[in-house]
C-alpha cells in the first residue's frame, strides 16, 4: 500500500470551535501524522472561500484523502465530499471529525478540549487511511408512494403528490378520513365551518384516479429503505360492503347494541353497526366487531335480515395487502392529554368538564347535541362557563414541558362560539398568556375579550369540584392578586396535544425516532424539518409537533414536494458501506448467516455471500465473525482498533 | 488523595450512528457540559461492535469503556442492539473473571432525543471510575 496523502481541514466555526479548542495545535498535531500531507484551518470552511480553499489545496498538493474536523457529520459530511470529489478524488475517502457537538460546545476547558479534539481527529485520519475509494450502488426507485394517516395532513399530503402524477396509497386506521378536523365545528380565526372545508378534500381523495384509499387499515411492517419499501398494511373487515351500502340506516335501528360513541368524543351513543359521521369517506357503514354479538345469524344477525342492499356479509376476513413504495410520508397526528392525569382538574371523573374537542362536538351542526350548547349531564343550557388553558402543557414539573401552540387560539374561538351559542351566557377564560403569532389571531382573541365580553382572568386554576349542582372552580387572578371562585355550569379544559398512540406505534414500526416529547422527530429543526432521520420518509401535521391547520397543510405540501422530488429520479445512489466477505478468512460456520436481521448473507459453496441489493451496512455479521472474515467497507475491524489506538495515544 | 484527584480516566465510547451519537449532538446543540473524559468513536449500530474491540481499548490502556446504543426496539437495523446486549452481557463476565473491575465497563441506551441523558453517562461514568484508578490488569506493558 503506497503512503495516503490525506489533507486535513480543520475549522474554526467562528468562534463556536476555536473558542474551546485551540485549532492551530490541533492542526500542528495532525500535520506530524505519518499520512497527513497537508493541514490547513480556516474560520468558516463550510463557506465559499473555505470550500473553494479544500478544492484547491486537494488539487495543488495531490491529496487523496481528506479530513474536515468541524461539525456533526449529519450538516457537512455530504459538503466536503461534494468537494473532494469536485476536486478529483473520491467521495468516500473524505470524512468528518466532530469535534464541534462532541467537542468544544460540551467542555469549557480549553485544554482538556484540545486535547479531546486531537483524539478525535487522530483517530480521524487513521480511520480515513484505510478508506477505500468505491462508488456509490445505483438502485431503481419505486414510483409510488404511501400516506399514512387520513387526516387533513395525510389527505393533503396524497392530493399534491397525486396531482403529480404518482400513485398515492393513503391508509387510516380509522373507518372514515378526516382526522380530527372533522371533528371540528369552527375554525379559527375565520370561524368558517370546519366540514366545509374538509368535505370537498374528502371527496376529492377519495374519487381521485391515483390514490388508493385503504380505511380501517394499519400499517403492520415495514421493510426496505429509501425507494424501495415494502409495506404491510392489515386492512380489518368492516363486515359491510362499501360499493352495496346505500346508508338507509335500517341496520342501526334494529341494532340492540349500544357503546359509547368515540367519534363523538363519548358524548353520545352508537350501535355496534355505524357509520362515524353524516360526512363519512368512504361512505358507509362499518359493523365493529368487538361491540357485535357474535357475527353470526343464529345469535343475532338482525342488521343482515334487514339489509335489502345485501351489503352485510359476516364472512369477510382480515385481509393483509403488501404495497411496494419509494417514499412514505407519516401523518399520523395527535391525541389529547389524558384527564386522568390531572386531578386537580377532576381527573376526568367531574361531570360537564369536557376537553376541547367535546366543546367542538357540542357546537357542531352535526354533533351530538345537533350544534345546540348544552350540559352533558342534564341537557340544559350552560349560563356560566369556565375555559382553562394550558391544562397539562407548559408544565415540566409534572406534565408537558412544551406550549401546545394552538390552545389560546382555539379557547378564543370556543368563547366566541358558545357566545354565539348562548348570548346571555357568561365565558370566563384563565390563561397563562396569549399567544396568538398568526395572521390575525391577535385581532381574533381582541374581538374575543372585547366584542364578545368575555372575561380573561390571568392565573391557574388550582382545583374544582362538583358543589350544589354546579362546579365550583377555585382560581387566582393573579393580575388583581386576588383568588377566584367561579359557580360554573360547564367547565372547558384545553387539554395539551400530545402524540397519537398511532404516531407512537408507526415509530416503532418505521424505525423512526421521537423527540423527548414523544413526537416525531425531524431530521433538522431548521434546515430539515419535514424529513424524518431515515431516508425517505417524511412527516406532515400535529406528529411532528402541535400545529394548526394552515401549518399542517403547509407542512403536508412540503412533505408531497420532497416525495415528488425523490421520486422524480429514476435511479438513487444508495451507501456503498455494507458488508464484504474475505473469502480467504471465511470457514463457512453460518453465524454471520444467522446474524444479518435482512436475511441478506448465505452460504455458497462453504463461503458466505452478501447480497448487496438487502445489505444495509449495521456489521452485526462483523461483529459476529471469529476469524473477521466480514467486515463494513470503510468501517473495518481493522480500522476500529486503530482508531481505538489513536483515542487512548 | 490529591493524586486520585488529578486522575483523570481515559474512556472510550462506542457510540452507534442512529441514536447515541446523535444524541451526544442534542447534547452539543444543547450546550450541556460534561466531562471531556470519553471519546467517542462512531459506528452503524451497536451490533457492529465486536466483544474484541472492548478487549482492545482495555488493552491500549482505556480505563473506562462505554457501549451507548439505541432503546432497545427502537434500533435503526431492526435488532443490532439485542445482539449487542447479549455480547456485552457476556464481555462483562468476562473482564470480571479476569479481574477487572466490571464498573469501568457500561453499557447504556441513549436515543437522539437524549442530550441530557448522554451528558449524564458520561458524567456518572467518570465519577464511577476515579476511585478505580488507572486499569492495568488488561493493559498491555509498555514495550522497551
Amino acid at each position: 500500500m503506497t503512503k495516503k496523502r490525506t489533507g486535513v481541514f480543520v475549522c474554526h466555526c467562528g468562534t463556536n470551535i476555536a473558542a474551546t479548542v485551540d485549532v492551530a495545535k490541533v492542526a500542528r498535531e495532525m500535520a506530524g501524522e505519518n499520512t497527513v500531507a497537508y493541514t490547513q484551518e480556516y474560520v468558516y470552511m463550510c463557506s465559499e472561500p473555505g470550500q473553494e480553499s479544500v478544492v484547491q489545496a486537494i488539487k495543488d498538493n495531490q491529496l487523496d484523502s481528506v479530513v474536515v474536523t468541524c461539525c456533526s457529520p449529519n450538516l457537512h459530511e455530504k459538503t466536503f465530499r461534494d468537494n473532494a470529489q469536485r476536486a478529483g478524488i473520491n467521495n468516500f475517502t473524505c470524512e468528518i471529525a466532530n469535534i464541534r457537538e462532541q467537542c468544544s460546545w460540551v467542555h469549557n476547558d480549553k485544554a482538556k478540549g484540545t486535547e479531546k479534539a486531537i483524539k478525535i481527529s487522530r483517530s480521524i485520519v487513521r480511520r480515513v487511511n484505510r478508506n477505500k475509494p468505491m462508488d456509490a450502488i445505483a438502485v431503481n426507485v419505486t414510483r409510488r408512494a404511501m400516506v399514512i394517516g387520513g387526516g387533513i395532513a395525510g389527505i393533503q399530503a396524497a392530493l399534491d403528490i397525486a396531482n403529480a402524477g404518482i400513485e398515492v396509497t393513503l391508509v387510516e386506521k380509522q373507518a372514515t378520513i378526516g382526522g380530527r378536523m372533522l371533528q371540528l365545528s369552527e375554525t379559527f380565526p375565520t370561524l368558517d365551518c370546519s366540514q366545509c372545508v374538509l368535505s370537498p378534500k374528502m371527496v376529492e381523495v377519495k374519487r381521485h384516479p391515483r390514490v388508493k384509499l385503504l380505511t380501517y387499515s394499519e400499517v403492520q411492517e415495514v421493510t426496505g429503505s429509501v425507494g424501495n419499501f415494502r409495506v404491510k398494511i392489515l386492512k380489518k373487515p368492516t363486515y359491510v360492503d362499501p360499493d352495496k351500502c346505500k346508508l338507509c340506516d335500517e341496520c342501526t335501528v334494529v341494532c340492540p347494541v349500544v357503546v359509547p360513541n368515540e367519534y363523538e368524543l363519548n358524548l353520545t351513543a352508537r350501535r355496534a353497526i355505524y357509520i362515524p359521521y353524516a360526512q363519512a369517506i368512504p361512505a358507509s357503514f362499518t359493523l365493529d366487531e368487538s361491540a357485535c354479538l357474535g357475527l353470526n345469524p343464529i345469535v343475532c344477525g338482525k342488521c343482515k335480515d334487514v339489509c335489502e342492499a345485501d351489503a352485510i356479509n359476516y364472512d369477510m376476513r382480515p385481509e393483509t395487502i403488501t404495497e411496494e413504495v419509494g417514499a412514505i410520508v407519516v401523518a399520523t397526528g395527535f391525541d389529547l392529554y389524558d384527564q386522568e392525569n390531572m386531578p386537580e382538574m377532576g381527573g376526568g371523573k367531574v361531570e360537564d368538564v369536557l376537553d376541547g374537542l367535546q366543546f367542538e362536538r357540542l357546537c357542531s351542526a352535526s354533533g351530538a347535541t345537533q350544534g345546540h350548547v348544552l350540559r352533558p349531564s342534564d341537557h340544559k343550557e350552560p349560563k356560566d362557563v369556565v375555559f382553562i388553558q394550558c391544562v397539562g402543557s407548559r408544565d415540566p414539573a409534572k406534565h408537558c414541558a412544551y406550549c401546545s401552540k394552538i390552545c389560546c387560539m382555539y379557547t378564543a374561538k370556543h368563547a366566541r362560539l358558545y357566545k354565539k351559542h348562548v348570548p346571555d351566557g357568561r365565558a370566563y377564560v384563565f390563561y397563562i398568556d396569549i399567544r396568538s403569532g398568526g395572521k390575525g389571531y391577535e385581532e381574533f382573541v381582541q374581538r374575543t375579550m372585547e366584542d364578545d365580553d368575555t372575561l380573561y382572568l390571568r392565573g391557574r386554576v388550582s382545583r374544582l369540584y362538583r358543589h350544589n349542582g354546579k362546579i365550583k372552580v377555585l382560581g387566582t387572578d393573579t393580575l388583581s392578586g386576588q383568588n377566584v371562585e367561579i359557580d360554573a355550569d360547564m367547565v372547558v379544559l384545553a387539554l395539551a396535544m400530545v402524540p397519537s398512540k398511532g404516531t407512537i406505534d408507526i415509530a416503532k414500526t418505521l424505525k423512526i425516532g421521537r423527540d423527548k416529547d414523544g413526537f416525531l422527530a425531524e431530521a433538522h429543526p431548521k434546515l430539515r424539518p419535514v424529513e424524518s432521520v431515515t431516508g425517505g420518509i417524511y412527516l406532515a401535521g400535529a406528529a411532528q409537533a402541535p400545529k394548526d391547520i394552515p401549518e399542517t397543510v403547509a407542512q403536508a405540501g412540503a412533505a408531497a414536494s420532497k416525495v415528488i422530488a425523490l421520486l422524480s429520479q429514476s435511479t438513487l445512489s444508495r451507501s456503498p458501506l455494507i458488508a464484504k466477505v474475505r473469502r480467504s478468512h471465511c470457514t463457512g460456520c453460518g453465524m454471520c448467516v444467522d446474524a444479518c436481521p435482512y436475511t441478506a448473507i448465505r452460504l455458497e459453496g462453504g463461503k458466505a455471500v452478501v447480497n448487496e441489493a438487502l445489505c444495509e451496512g449495521c456489521g452485526s455479521c462483523s461483529a459476529t465473525c471469529l476469524r473477521a472474515a466480514i467486515d463494513v467497507k470503510n468501517v473495518t475491524q481493522l480500522q476500529i482498533h486503530e482508531m481505538i489506538e489513536a483515542c487512548l495515544a | 488523595m490529591s493524586e486520585q484527584q488529578d486522575y483523570e480516566p481515559r474512556i472510550v465510547a462506542f457510540l452507534c450512528k442512529w441514536c447515541s451519537s446523535a444524541g451526544s449532538d442534542l447534547a452539543g446543540v444543547s450546550r450541556i457540559q460534561y466531562p471531556a473524559n470519553a471519546t467517542p468513536i462512531t459506528v452503524p449500530c451497536t451490533g457492529a461492535i465486536s466483544p474484541m474491540y472492548i478487549l482492545s481499548a482495555f488493552n491500549k490502556g482505556a480505563d473506562g469503556v462505554l457501549v451507548s446504543g439505541c432503546h432497545i426496539g427502537d434500533c435503526h437495523y431492526i435488532e443490532g442492539n439485542y445482539l449487542a446486549r447479549r455480547k456485552m452481557h457476556l464481555i462483562m463476565q468476562l473482564i470480571e473473571f479476569i479481574g477487572v473491575e466490571p464498573n469501568r465497563f457500561r453499557m447504556s441506551w441513549v436515543s437522539a432525543a437524549e442530550g441530557a441523558k448522554f451528558a449524564q453517562v458520561i458524567t456518572d461514568f467518570v465519577d464511577d471510575l476515579q476511585p478505580l484508578g488507572p486499569q492495568d490488569k488488561l493493559k498491555k506493558a509498555e514495550r522497551v
